[in-house]
């Protein structure tokens, strides 16, 4: 049986993984496996992650305000190594034009603060359902 | 593309791929599996073992840093429970990896336990062919000691690492769960705390209190992991241990063994399975269950319809 595998990483400098890992929880107890890499890691770090682990979503936490920076950065890297087809999502403190833009350029879903980590969680597992990915 | 060309071409993504459709118990897998085996058998497997909290990810990641700086290429398969009600996992070895997560002659794999089809040892034992075949020197597998199953990965590697931490508890973990004789090192973590001399001392009295292996006297060693300190040493070991292997002849007889494990798991599977496809349907099967219930039939008796049925087809 094929299980959704997900990457929890936290781009950018700040401290905070407290909303990662309410996330991190929510999609475990959903049944998923949740690759949780920790702070401070560099989009490098997080594509190279996201291959080795055969993930099928990254799931992208900042607060920083990097996120025009580091984000795109992450779609970037997954395209120059083919794997364009992992889901990207994003959460944090982040403007709806911000959010737009970012859709626009290849993310899947941006998530505010506060939003019900059920909504995560359902808005993946359909996004997952078979046939849903090549 | 065909995924074994591309893993023995060194592309990690085929490695990563054929891992999940290992785990997905996909079909093609094995024959991808069978596909590798001949490129198998090079890699230096050493398990890593104990409680959780006692530093077995951070030194994970120490000891493979000292390997890269022996030229040695590195697989890591880290294990994690998964929840038997969810199926869910929260797999974070790697957080305490990222010092040699960067490096291109690095592939790490993080694992759950999930409820695997012929046990947990059967899928990292797959995990481990994949990374041999792909050309790691060596791999390291990380599991939390606690029971059989992990016992049984452990049997899979060549040297075992068993890790304990002081102020876990009065007592010595690994002796609680039964693993003091599947340890050919042993290593007492966050040697910069209070009672590492005590717990040296209990592991060492331990296992002066169990018959000894033969040959090979396991050492007790201390290092902080985070810290980077004693960590050659431990490698120094596991080296050393290898070329006793090979000397004693014990590596032999070990691969022999393994394969032996190997092959009855996979045909006890493969017989459940077609018992359970060809043998009995469904109804036949609820009949009989039903008839254990009432205890108008015993176990024994219902799986020798069973098999009797089998024969018959
Ligand atoms: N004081 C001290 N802490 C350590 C040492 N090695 C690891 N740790 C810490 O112990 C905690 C658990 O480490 P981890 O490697 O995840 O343990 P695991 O659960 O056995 O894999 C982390 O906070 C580490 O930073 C050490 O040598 N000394
Ligand atoms: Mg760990």
């Amino acid at each position: 049986m094929r299980k959704i595998r997900v990457l929890i990483a936290k781009p950018g400098l700040d401290g905070h993984d407290r909303g990662a890992k309410i996330v991190a929880r929510a999609l475990r107890d959903a049944g998923m496996e949740v690759i949780y890499t920790g702070l401070h890691q560099t989009p490098e770090m997080i594509v190279e992650a996201a291959i080795q682990e055969d993930v099928d979503v990254i799931g992208l936490s900042l607060l920083s305000g990097a996120h025009m920076t580091l984000f795109p950065r992450v779609l970037d890297l997954l395209r120059e190594n083919d794997a364009q087809d992992i889901m990207v999502t994003g959460g944090g403190i982040i403007p709806e034009k911000d959010a737009e833009k970012l859709k626009g350029l290849g993310m899947t879903q941006i998530w505010g603060p506060g939003t019900p980590t059920d909504e995560i969680v359902t808005f993946i597992k359909e996004k997952m359902e078979p046939g849903a990915r090549s | 593309m065909d995924l074994v060309p591309r893993i023995l071409g060194g592309d990690r993504r085929a490695v990563a791929r054929l891992m999940t459709l290992v785990e997905s118990g996909a079909p093609e897998a094995k024959k991808a599996l069978a596909e590798l085996h001949p490129h198998t058998g090079k890699a230096h497997i050493v398990g890593i073992t104990g409680p959780p909290g006692t530093g077995k990810s951070t030194l994970v990641d120490k000891l493979a840093l000292e390997f890269l700086k022996r030229n040695k290429t590195v697989g890591i398969v880290a294990v994690d429970p998964s929840s038997p009600f969810t199926g869910g996992a929260f797999l974070g070895d790697r957080i305490r990896m990222s010092t040699v997560a960067m490096d291109k002659r690095v592939f790490i794999r993080s694992m759950g336990t999930r409820k695997k089809l012929g046990g947990l040892a059967r899928g990292t034992n797959d995990f481990i062919r994949i990374l041999d075949a792909y050309g790691k020197d060596i791999i390291l597998v990380e599991t939390v000691g606690a029971g059989q199953s992990e016992v049984d990965i452990v049997r899979t590697a060549h040297t075992t690492i068993i890790v304990e931490a002081p102020g876990m508890g009065d007592d010595i973990q690994a002796v609680k769960a039964g693993i003091l004789e599947i340890g050919d090192i042993f290593v007492v973590n966050k040697a910069d705390r209070d009672g590492v001399e005590r717990t040296m001392r209990e592991l060492q009295t331990m296992l002066e209190l169990n018959p000894d292996k033969e040959g090979w006297q396991p050492p007790v060693m201390e290092t902080v992991a985070r810290d980077g300190v004693g960590i050659e040493e431990v490698v120094d070991k596991a080296q050393e241990h290898m070329a006793y292997l090979k000397e004693s002849g014990m590596l032999e007889q070990g691969l022999k063994q393994r394969a032996e494990l190997e092959l009855l798991a996979i045909v006890r599977e493969e017989i459940s399975r077609h018992v359970l496809e060809k043998g009995v349907e469904r109804e036949e099967l609820d009949a009989l269950l039903d008839r254990i219930m009432q205890l108008e039939l015993d176990p024994y008796s219902a799986a020798e319809e069973v098999l009797g049925r089998l024969r018959d087809r």
